[in-house]
């Protein structure tokens, strides 16, 4: 285990998050989204990126956070996890950042909003910010989702 | 020498090699008496002994030397062939194919064949005439015979002669103790090419470069030289044993010439024209051998990395976007010279397409040439006869497709072998001929290809499937009754269905038809069934040409764009809103003869309301599927359009009714409806 972490870090909800940085393909600006029928409301639908179909969804949706209307500062950050691509729609992205592993915590049950299952961990930062760090996997774990289908059937 | 350069090379020739020999001898089987087949077999035996002593596979050589030691005493005339033989070599072949299998998987190659080399040897030893005696008089005398010179050649010869030169005939042999056979055989050549041409070598230039000649070789050449210096130049090489050099005048050549094609012995395919007579070995690098194995027709081919081919097909298929692309904007832009441009690069593009598409086309013959021997295993097993007979295996089918349809049509066939085909003593009694017959056919239709696997043994029991489906819950018996033919015979598709009485090795476990079915749908095909008791039955697989670009229809519901594969489409029309009436609360439409239900695609899909009044018309789509049709509603149509398949990646999995996507010319994205899953 590194005791780097390199992440990107992106705003939602006023909160600032971490992706490590190896998962993360690229980031692109907010683009026309087809909708895809009968899936969870938080799957927006599918961009093209540059000839390839890549799903988004929108993690304000996935986190039961209230959606806003997206706004300039608004990006689609493609990580690839698993063998899936996804694309997640976020507030902001503008950061990249070493963090000492080592000062890594763990989370406390909810964090702005969001359940801890969906975190690996929390970094206090040196000038008083808090830095949540994203579970991915769990993110995009897709049996939940099957649940919520069978949920709403 | 890099082995792990040469080691795809060699596997590929190898399975081709053993294929040969694998339809050879099943060949002969049928023919036994004919040497010219035992040739080839032998030809192709040798190659391969070559080839694996010179990558270092000495399992694979001796049992191939083993089987050409055999081969060696038939093609004389010195042992006939009988079943057991035939079994011998067959099984020989069975565990040079594993043994080459293994290579291919990493592996050493290595396996313990003692059994099969004492069952060949036992062959061979109790005959009067030592296996290497022959050996070495057949190499010579295979040597002579293969010495014939084509027409080309020959006017090379006589031409040198004409202008003074001499043409000479040369035998070179190397030590048996030397080690590097092919550094010499150059060096020979070297030598020779200092002071002349050489016009032929027997064998090929490859071949002894590749050093897959036993002691000697044999060279035509042409030089000013006396035959004294010939002689002194070739045996001023280091290891080599005897040198004998032949003068030939005009008459000599001629003689030679005509008794040389007086042989029954086919001239070694590999003695073609070479405009360029026999370079120095080792300039031609490895270059891919034209010549086929074994005699047969030398396609000129050239191997291509599959991944390349991939590389390619994607890279069109974004071509393929941008110029829909262009064809949108030039429309908008309306400026005469771009649109003209446009076309030209449509047309151009179109042709390209064409093209990169019949790349990916193999011949499903690939896929059919095990069969022969899987089907004469399987009666053996069965203690059956059964006639194999295949058409259309030049029919080309999509790279991916072949990979896939293996499997199910191993499926079939054994089917139709176990269950279909009765034993000989129920055929016999039937009136029938005491062989059964499996035709395997492939052939094109419209944009599908076809596959039908047709035996005419007892046909399908109806009867019996359907107390079998009633027994396992599947149908009730009023549904029973009222089910027709073809309803009935799916019903072997369901998963667990079998009607066999035991489970044999090969078939009545109930896993291979559902396997089938569902292996074809996922090709995007369909197979059918009909049958006649008593008569025989008929599978027929159906897939589609390519699987990457297909036409399909554009269509709008509300403010979304969706694509239909045209495909599946009867027609479209219009129809005032009166002629839809509501059956059992389902909403159903007057459609020719029949009335068939309206599916509602924009609530099902649950597209956003646009605001837009509902109109007195409705614009219908008529889908179908098998032998049932459906009318889906749209809002309007667009317009037909070559798509490119995009899949929609593994986070969205269990879709509904949607099977891709595709990239419009403006960019966004379609999705492609699957009307297959709208039917029920």
């Amino acid at each position: 285990m590194e005791e780097e972490l390199k992440v990107i870090v992106f705003t939602l909800a006023h909160e600032e998050y971490g992706v490590e940085i190896d998962k993360v393909r690229t980031i692109e600006r907010m683009m026309p989204l087809t909708r895809v029928p009968k899936t969870p409301p938080f799957v927006k639908g599918v961009i093209n990126l540059r000839g390839v179909v890549v799903p988004v969804i929108d993690l304000r949706g996935r986190f039961g956070l209230p959606e806003r209307e997206y706004t300039d500062n608004t990006r689609i950050i493609i990580v690839s996890v698993q063998d899936m691509e996804v694309g997640l729609i976020v507030d902001s992205a503008n950061d990249v950042m070493d963090l000492d592993r080592g000062r890594l915590e763990a989370p406390p049950e909810v964090v702005g909003g969001i359940q801890a299952k969906y975190l690996q961990g929390i970094v206090k930062l040196d000038d008083q910010r808090l830095l949540v760090l994203l579970n991915l996997p769990e993110v995009l774990n897709k049996s939940e989702i099957v649940q919520l289908e069978n949920f709403e059937r | 020498m890099e082995i792990n350069q040469y080691l795809p090379v060699f596997i590929d020739e190898s399975k081709e090699h053993l294929q040969t020999m694998n339809d050879n001898l099943l060949n002969l089987e049928n023919s036994p008496q004919d040497l010219s087949i035992v040739q080839n077999i032998f030809r192709s035996a040798h190659t391969l002994k070559g080839m694996s002593a010179t990558m270092g596979f000495e399992d694979l050589a001796q049992l191939t030397h083993k089987m050409e030691n055999v081969l060696d005493l038939v093609r004389n005339s010195n042992l006939e062939m009988n079943s057991y033989i035939f079994d011998c070599l067959f099984r020989s072949l069975d565990a040079l194919e594993s043994m080459v299998e293994d290579i291919a998987q990493g592996g050493t190659g290595k396996a313990d064949v003692t059994d099969i080399v004492e069952s060949l040897s036992s062959i061979v030893s109790g005959k009067y005439l030592p296996a290497s005696e022959t050996a070495a008089a057949t190499e010579t005398s295979a040597a002579e015979q293969s010495d014939v010179l084509d027409e080309y050649q020959l006017s090379i010869l006589l031409h040198a002669l004409e202008s003074g030169s001499h043409a000479f005939h040369i035998r070179v042999s190397v030590r048996d103790d030397c080690v590097l056979k092919a550094a010499r055989a150059y060096m020979v050549f070297d030598q020779l090419e200092r002071q002349g041409e050489i016009v032929k070598a027997n064998p090929s230039v490859e071949e002894i470069e590749q050093e897959k000649f036993d002691k000697s070789f044999t060279l035509f050449y042409i030089s000013a030289m006396e035959r004294e210096a010939v002689e002194k130049a070739v045996a001023s090489v280091s290891e080599i044993e005897s040198v004998t050099v032949k003068e030939l005048d005009r008459a000599a050549l001629q003689n030679r010439n005509d008794s040389g094609t007086g042989q029954s012995v086919k001239p070694d395919p590999e003695e073609k024209k070479s405009p360029q007579p026999a370079g120095t070995p080792g300039t031609s690098g490895p270059s891919k051998p034209a010549q086929a194995s074994g005699g047969s027709v030398a396609a000129r081919t050239i191997r291509v990395d599959i991944d390349r081919l991939d590389t390619l097909m994607n890279l069109f298929s974004e071509l393929l976007i941008d110029r829909v692309r262009l064809e949108q904007l030039a429309s908008e832009v309306d400026r005469s010279d771009l649109t003209e441009t446009v076309e030209h690069l449509a047309r151009v593009s179109g042709d390209l397409q064409n093209i990169v598409m019949k790349l990916r086309m193999v011949p499903i013959e690939t896929v059919f040439n095990r069969f022969p021997r899987m089907i004469r295993d399987i009666a053996k097993q069965l203690d059956k006869k059964i006639h194999l007979v295949i058409s259309g295996a030049e029919t080309e089918l999509d790279r991916t497709v072949i990979d896939e349809i293996g499997d199910p049509l191993v499926h079939l066939l054994r089917n139709a072998a176990d269950h279909g085909l009765e034993p000989v003593s129920e055929r016999l009694a039937a009136g029938k001929q005491e062989s059964g017959t499996i035709h395997l056919r492939a052939f094109h239709s419209g944009n599908h290809v076809f596959i039908e696997i047709e035996d005419d043994g007892r046909g399908i029991n109806r009867e019996a499937v359907l107390k079998k489906a009633m027994k396992n819950g599947l149908v009730s018996s009023e549904q029973a009754e009222r089910m027709s033919d073809q309803d009935v015979y799916q019903l072997l598709f369901q998963s667990g269905f079998s009607t066999a009485e035991k489970v044999s090795d090969l078939s009545g476990r109930g896993v291979g038809l559902d396997v089938v079915k569902t292996k074809i749908n996922s090709l995007g095909g369909q197979v059918e069934v009909h049958s006649t008791p008593g008569k025989g039955t008929r599978f027929s697989v159906q897939l589609p040409l390519t699987l990457s670009i297909i036409s399909a229809l554009l269509i709008r519901l509300g403010q979304e764009k969706y694509a239909i594969p045209l495909s599946s489409i009867v027609e479209t029309l219009s129809v005032p809103r009166t002629a839809i009436r509501e059956v059992h609360g389902i909403p159903m439409l007057d459609y020719r003869n029949s009335v068939i239900p309206l599916i509602p695609l924009r609530k099902l899909l649950e597209v956003p309301d646009d605001g837009w009044a509902v109109s007195t018309e409705a614009e219908i789509v008529v889908v179908r599927k098998g032998d049932k049709t459906a009318a889906l509603e749209v809002d309007g149509f667009i317009g037909q359009q070559e798509i490119v398949l995009k899949s929609l990646g593994k986070y969205l999995t269990r879709l509904f009714a949607v099977s891709g996507a595709t990239i419009l010319g403006d960019g966004h994205v379609a999705l492609i409806i699957d009307t297959n899953a709208l039917i029920r």
